[in-house]
């Protein structure tokens, strides 16, 4: 490992003037990921741009995805430079080292931007005062900022950021600032609409899919209609036989069709003859999943973590509870499929697109086409959903390398079949819990589980109350590409560990809020091992859900809950499904969320992040697998691919947030992971029945 | 290739294309009105709804060649403002998360309110079968009583 030089760790903040007066503020966060922007230190990064006319806009640094950081983002600065949000403009920033981690991913954006964004603020609030200060003569510590100007109490005198910007922006930097004690917040903590609202009601052009530029040809591409399989030979006659075609490219295993519009695109594409030969194994489900089962019955080689004798305990109860639950591949189908626009002529790169990793396709762009990084552009738009599709670039890697061998703009549109068929998957798993008893106690937890791929742990609750807790994980080796799909891990992870729980509950006839409580109490006042969770957070959201949802009160004729509590991206969540059985089928009628995520930043945004991983996890429990048939997807669009729609949603859920003045800890994934278990245990309690393969609709 | 006139939000419009063109590419990629999105191509997300005679069509299997005299309105079209009383709801709400279903999931809705002033939540869940993979269902539901109340037709 390279030694770091401190001032590299440092934060720079520096100013600069902009042409036509007024002052660019930027920041930045070295990463010691990223040897190569030391270069840049002393470079400006624009956050803040304030005009001489007061126009102030903002930049949001972090890729839109629909988990409302073009929103929350910009929030974070504005209450600290002390603006009116109805009056200001926000950007999504292009890539640019200054902006230093540009991802959306890991439910990072908010938790990682809230203290340097407030400095950002601060700093140059601070600066616009002493320029106020400097102009009317008077002390600095007489003046204040407010809505945008700078107020001078004493003499009533008010002056607006716009007439302050070329004055600002010829101030040293200054070292010594303060940001606003939280109890003055006026932006953060309150609700504010998504920033681009107006234009997504009225259809503006917002989206990659709606870039149009001159010149630009329109391309579909025909990619391997099964794992395991590579071109062998293609015949495009037919394909040139049709109006609007302009050119066929064999690019790597596929063959891209350049037309005057989409639709000429595609009946170009869908009219090519192609060979394809066998390249690899050609895998199937049923494959896996009877694999993963002969992998469950022996003990794994990997064991993350082993806390007293698990098998003494196991081999000495009378009392062994011993559960296989299982969840299946699913594919990301966000709503937008995919697509790119590449221009790249005369060694340089201009890009647009979706992605929620622009510096990585920035690189492997570079070493695909041999452009150097700094003649390659990335710009985003906003994106039409991610849930981790898109930490993988290949849309866009693509893109460019068709727009190279084209030698034309183009814009690289996959139909919903690419996109289902083409995924960077969530691995199917399967998983083995045993749970041993003794005189009406837990004594021993054991979990085991098998992914495609690559195996996933947990050291979560009950990990640190018992004295006998081991976990084990492995991965089944496969050439069908698994990648990060919402709350990686944890999705599938929650669900089979708190339905579980749930089980254990039911044996020892114990009320499951009731223990999980008793056992945050045990973590907390005898911990066994490491604890990589606080009871005490957890125990916030488990009292305050039961609280909401009237847990343990007689309920109405026909209403079942069901239970269920998850720790992830450092936030801590409750979950309590309610649901009725009408005509035999249930409905959930409401979902009660307790969240404890530190500091919300936007109430609005943060709630419908909650809602929507909620919709998210139970349309996914239900309705939605993928399966393979010798590599072949067998799930193509949305016709035997099943979302959950209106009829199958719940009719309201109810999100309360912990109060807390804690740095924000991750909210676009954590509420996911539990409400499949709460789900099942819901569904239990309505028929008696145990819910452990998902979707829960073939069961 | 055949030149077709069409009636898209009150202007007379033409394009050339194939008659087997979905309305749908028509829109976005001759007439430039991206609002209407593609999400499946066969008729089962909605993300393409569009107004036919007032009725909620899903645009991308409906092709050019069948328009004839029918009227179309896009989420471009639905009011000169932006403030149909649907697009006042979704606003009030702050429906969206990425957006991208929206402007069909609009379109639905209003052509719902057009037929049924008042829906329940049972007309709601027959009537709203557009996909969201983002999860807005509960604000959607709330954004679409609200516009009834608000007496939610085509102005």
């Amino acid at each position: 490992m390279s030694t770091i030089p401190s001032i590299s760790r440092r934060n720079f903040l520096k100013v600069s003037a902009i042409a036509g007066g007024g002052m660019l503020v930027g920041f930045s966060m070295i990463d010691k990921a990223d040897p190569a922007r030391t270069t840049d230190e002393f470079t400006p990064n624009a956050y803040i741009k304030i005009t001489a006319d007061g126009t102030i806009t903002l930049m949001a640094p972090n890729p839109e995805i629909g988990q409302g950081v073009k929103t929350s983002l910009p929030m974070i600065i504005a209450e600290e430079l002390c603006v009116d949000w109805q009056k200001i403009n926000v950007e999504i920033a292009a890539l640019d080292a200054k902006y230093g981690n540009q991802v959306a991913g890991g439910s990072g954006s908010v938790r990682g931007r809230f203290e340097p964004l407030r400095k950002v603020g601060a700093t140059a609030k601070t600066m616009l005062v002493t320029a106020a200060a400097q102009t009317l003569n008077v002390p600095a510590e007489e003046c204040h900022a407010e809505n945008g100007s700078v107020v001078h109490k004493p003499s009533g005198r008010k002056l607006s950021y716009g007439s302050l910007a070329s004055k600002a922006a010829t101030l040293p930097v200054p070292s010594d600032f303060k940001l606003k004690d939280p109890k003055d917040f006026k932006i953060i903590g309150t609700r504010v609409k998504d920033i681009d609202v107006k234009k997504i009601i009225t259809g503006k052009p917002l989206f990659g899919i709606d870039t149009r530029r001159e010149g630009m040809l329109f391309a579909v591409v025909a990619r391997s209609p099964a794992y395991g399989k590579k071109l062998k030979s293609f015949d495009d006659t037919e394909t040139r036989k049709l109006t609007g075609i302009k050119q066929v490219l064999q690019i790597k295993n596929s063959v891209a069709v350049l037309a005057t519009s989409t639709w000429a695109a595609k009946k170009g594409r869908d009219a090519l003859s192609l060979e394809w030969e066998d390249a690899g194994k050609l895998e199937s489900t049923a494959d896996h999943d009877a694999a993963f089962l002969e992998m469950l019955s022996k003990k794994a080689p990997d064991t993350s973590r082993n806390d007293g004798d698990v098998e003494a305990a196991m081999t000495a109860s009378h009392q062994v509870l011993d559960v296989t639950y299982t969840t299946p591949v699913v594919s990301h189908a966000q709503m937008e499929p995919l697509n790119f626009f590449a221009d790249v002529r005369d060694g340089k790169a201009e890009l647009f697109g979706p992605t929620q990793v622009p510096g990585s396709l920035r690189s492997q762009v570079a070493k695909e086409l041999n452009i150097a990084p700094e003649n390659i552009s990335i710009e985003l738009p906003r994106q039409g959903g991610g849930f981790g599709r898109k930490l993988m670039p290949d849309n866009g890697v693509e893109a460019a390398l068709i727009s190279a061998a084209a030698k034309c703009p183009v814009q690289v549109q996959w139909t919903r079949e690419d996109d289902m068929q083409n995924d960077f998957y969530r691995p199917s798993a399967a998983f083995r819990y045993r749970a041993s008893f003794e005189n009406g106690n837990l004594l021993a937890w054991h979990q085991s589980s098998v992914w495609l791929n690559r195996g996933n742990n947990s050291d979560t609750y009950p990990a640190g109350a018992l004295q006998n807790f081991r976990a084990e994980s492995q991965g089944l080796t496969t050439n069908i590409p698994m990648g990060y799909w919402r709350a990686p891990g944890h999705n599938v992870l929650g669900f089979a560990a708190e339905s579980f729980m749930d089980e254990v509950c039911h044996e020892l006839k114990k009320d499951p809020v009731a223990f999980r409580l008793e056992l945050m109490e045990k973590a907390k006042q005898q911990p066994v091992g490491k604890i990589s969770y606080d009871p005490d957070k957890f125990k916030s959201v488990i009292e305050l859900v039961a609280a909401m949802s009237n847990w343990g009160k007689k309920q109405a004729p026909g209403t079942f809950l069901g239970f269920s509590t998850w720790f992830s991206f450092n936030t801590y969540v409750a979950e309590v499904v309610e649901l009725k059985m009408i005509n035999g089928k249930p409905r959930v009628q409401k979902v009660y969320c307790a969240v404890n995520c530190g500091k919300v930043v936007n109430l609005s945004g943060a709630e419908n992040q909650i809602q929507g991983a909620v919709v998210d996890g139970i349309g996914h429990a239900m309705l939605t697998k993928v399966t393979f048939d010798k590599g072949a997807v067998m799930e193509t669009n949305f016709g035997n691919y099943r979302f959950l729609r209106m009829k199958e949603a719940p009719l309201d859920i109810i999100v309360k947030f912990v109060p807390s003045e804690d740095p924000p800890t991750g909210l676009g994934e954590p509420a996911l992971p539990p409400v499949a278990a709460a789900l099942a245990n819901a569904l239990f309690a309505a028929t008696g029945k145990r819910f452990r393969k998902m979707p829960f609709d073939e069961a | 290739m055949t030149t077709f006139k069409l009636s898209v939000n009150n202007k007379e419009m033409s394009a050339e294309a194939d008659a087997d063109t979905p309305l749908l590419w028509i829109l976005r990629d001759h007439l430039n009105l991206v609002g209407t999105k593609y999400g499946c191509g066969v008729a089962q997300c909605g993300a393409c709804t569009v107004h036919i005679n007032g009725k909620a069509v899903r645009s991308c299997l409906y092709p050019v060649s069948a328009v004839g005299n029918n009227k179309i309105v896009t989420i471009e079209g639905l009011s000169v403002n932006g403030d149909h009383p649907v697009q006042q709801a979704w606003e009030e709400f702050d429906v969206a998360q990425c957006g991208y279903c929206q402007s069909g999931q609009i379109m639905a809705a209003a052509a719902l309110l057009k037929r049924n002033p008042k829906p329940t939540d049972t007309d709601i869940d027959a009537a709203m079968t557009n996909i969201c993979r983002c999860g807005t269902h509960v604000r959607m539901r709330k954004a679409i009583h609200a516009a009834a109340g608000k007496g939610g037709t085509t102005k």
